[in-house]
């Protein structure tokens, strides 16, 4: 299964020195390209390309593609759960979790903002104008209110591409431009229509996702927005 | 399927000298009309262009049964939504022909929100011999009119109008994804992702919801509407296909709203191939009736399959298109090339199926004879009378000469939209930006 699962070229070698690995070198890698996985639909929930409305059925194809990855990452005790929505606060600096993101997407749709989640997220969770279409990934998105309405954790993990995006954090969804394309580039590994030499390039580039971890930890903590950065930033 | 094919490449005039793609010139739909007459794409940039296939002569056997420009005008606009702040596209998603009924031929055409019908009309005769007035229309001096006459009908050059009829607004909130002319030819059915409407051709001011699968809670949206069809010969029966890979046949005398389906038609997931991405690649991108009536013909990621109505649980044929990609769907995700819609087509007798690929290939599949084959459509490997010759992807292993490595394949060429003439072996391919037309003249009849 995980033959298939992936592209060949996202096989990670073992890591040396590294003590988790020993004796189970495909587990890890296992986890780390789910992990990746994960990482790259979220942000290709978030991003939007255009002033036009995304699309409806990438949206839903790649939230339930994420779905599938918390629940399997539960069952794998791999997955933390936030604490069941209370009033007061959680951890700050824990990645958003999917549910988050998705619920907080979910809720712009001018309604009151949630009461459950850190009141400390600007932006997110700001109380939209009652009726008025903030971004959520269903409703009709305005890249604007796209933009105001970003979990810190992302935006945090978009300043810290600036030394690769030097435009500011809006400058990467403006229409046309450097940031946003080399952004996308990275990701994609393809820029534009046409990818370098031969037009193959599409799939030997390679995610970015699946860095040597640092060091120190093999575990995939959700909650280290390093890691995540890591992924993102990975040459 | 060895033929001797005559390949003509439609370049839009204003292509000519130009070597770059422009964005407004991709064709987004392509459509046979009911005879094969005429042929319509619609492109990006919100036009439609009208293809007519000559007459065939004796005295130019060549040039027989050639597609020519008929006619070229606009059919969408760009809009803006200022409520939401969004642009609207004026790409044109789907075109769809109506049965001819009078001289003239309409059409449907439709963006992501706007459906319009158009009437196409040719005027060869114009009157002459006014009394009144002179050959510019100019009122004549009354003292110089000596006797009166009768005007005549001249003949004149071919001028062939288009003019909008009807336009179905304000109907739907998502992106309309097809519309189906019902065999009634009284009414069709607009589809988006959460909605189906059914409208009267004549009545632009409202519609009939007949599918509504909006949860009431969207946090609970788990799958959408990706295609519709109404049945090629009973009114009341439509179907529809899901993201989640099912077919619903639905029956409009059972109710109003025909949430609840007459027939699910899935096929039970396979176990040994399970990924992150089954669902993604079993998302039904298309889904056309058999000619016939009988059967139905659905592209997901990887295949085409034909169902047959009377079996809900599973296809009764299914014909990889390209599983040599099956170990690339990461990379595919990444690029959002596994979001890619391809169509499928079947040929008049409903014996062979057709759908496109990526590298400018398109497959056919022969039902009867199990057999396959893989053609291009590019300008370097078809001049016009040339035979196409088959292609083939390697995988590893023993690699013939003329054979591309699947790590050579372009995947920003793509073959989503293709199209078969109803009657004769002629086919309608759409690369990007330019049209093929290919013929079979060998094979004339179909078998």
């Amino acid at each position: 299964m995980e033959g298939t699962m992936f592209a060949r070229g996202l096989k990670r070698k073992c890591w040396d020195g590294d003590e988790d690995v020993e004796g189970a070198p495909a587990a890890p890698s296992y986890s780390l390209q789910r992990q990746s996985l994960l990482d790259m639909s979220l942000v290709k929930l978030q991003l939007c390309h255009t002033l036009v409305e995304p699309n409806l059925c990438r949206s839903v194809l790649i939230a339930n593609t994420v779905r599938q990855i918390q629940e399997e990452m539960t069952q794998d005790g791999a997955w933390q759960l936030p604490a069941p929505p209370v009033a007061g606060r959680g951890p700050l600096d824990h990645l958003v979790s999917t549910e988050i993101l998705c619920r907080a997407a979910w809720e712009q749709q001018g309604q009151r903002p949630a009461p459950d989640l850190p009141s400390e997220l600007p932006g997110a969770l700001g109380a939209p104008a009652p009726g008025s279409a903030q971004s959520c990934i269903w409703e009709a998105d305005s890249s604007r209110g796209h933009r105001g309405s970003f979990p810190k954790s992302l935006d945090q993990i978009f300043e810290t591409l600036e030394s690769r995006a030097p435009s500011p954090v809006e400058g990467l969804f403006a229409d046309a431009g450097g940031p946003y394309y080399d952004l996308d580039a990275v990701l994609t590994g393809m820029v534009g229509g046409k990818s370098g030499p031969g037009g193959g390039d599409g799939l030997q580039a390679l995610a970015p996702a699946g860095a040597p971890p640092p060091s120190a930890s093999c575990k995939r903590d959700l909650g280290e927005l390093d890691h995540v950065v890591e992924i993102l930033v990975e040459t | 399927m060895g033929e001797d094919t005559d390949t003509r490449k439609i370049n839009h005039s204003f292509l000519r000298d130009h070597s770059y793609v422009t964005e407004a010139d991709i064709i987004s739909t392509v459509e046979f009309n009911h005879t094969g007459e005429l042929l319509a794409t619609g492109d990006k940039g919100g036009r439609v262009v009208i293809f007519q296939r000559e007459p065939e002569s004796k005295s130019a056997p060549r040039s027989q049964g050639e597609y020519d420009v008929y006619s070229t005008f606009q059919s969408h606009e760009p809009e803006f939504d200022y409520l939401k702040s969004l642009e609207i596209e004026e790409k044109i998603n789907k075109i769809k022909w109506l049965p001819q009924q009078n001289a003239a031929h309409s059409l449907l055409s439709t963006n992501d929100k706007t459906i319009k019908l158009w009437k196409i009309t040719e005027r060869d005769k114009r009157p002459e011999g006014y009394n009144l007035k002179d050959e510019e229309g100019k009122l004549k001096d009354l003292s110089t009119v000596t006797s009166l006459q009768v005007p005549v009908l001249k003949p004149m050059d071919l001028m062939v109008e288009v003019s909008p009829r009807r336009v179905f607004a304000n109907g739907h909130t998502y992106h309309i994804n097809s519309i189906s002319v019902n065999s009634d030819c009284e009414t069709y059915m607009s589809a988006d992702d959460l909605r189906i409407n059914l409208w009267h051709l004549a009545i632009t001011d409202r519609s009939f919801n007949i599918v509504d699968i909006k949860p009431a809670n969207m946090e609970d949206l788990t799958e959408v509407i990706t295609a519709s069809e109404f049945h090629p010969h009973h009114c009341n029966l439509f179907v529809y296909s899901s993201s989640k890979g099912s077919l619903r046949l639905c029956d409009m005398r059972a109710a109003a709203l025909c949430d609840k389906h007459s027939k699910l038609f899935e096929e039970p997931e396979d176990p040994s191939n399970r990924s992150f991405f089954s669902e993604i690649i079993s998302s039904v991108s298309d889904v056309k009736f058999s000619h016939s009536g009988r059967y139905m013909l659905t592209r997901d990621y990887l295949t085409v399959k034909v169902w047959d109505l009377n079996m809900e649980a599973r296809p009764i044929e299914t014909y990889q298109v390209h599983e040599y990609l099956r170990s690339k769907l990461c990379s595919l995700y990444e690029n959002d090339c596994i979001f890619d819609k391809f169509e499928c087509a079947w040929n008049g007798s409903d014996s062979v199926i057709m759908t496109g690929a990526y590298n400018n290939f398109f497959r056919m599949f022969d039902r009867n004879t199990k057999r396959d084959v893989t053609l291009e459509a590019s300008r370097e490997s078809s001049k016009p009378r040339a035979v196409l010759k088959p292609r083939r992807v390697c995988v590893g292993g023993k690699r013939r000469r003329d054979d591309i490595s699947v790590d050579s394949l372009d995947f920003t060429k793509k073959i989503l939209h293709t199209a078969w003439h109803p009657a004769e072996n002629i086919i309608a391919i759409a690369a990007t930006n330019n049209l093929y037309i290919f013929q079979d003249k060998v094979n004339s009849e179909m078998h």
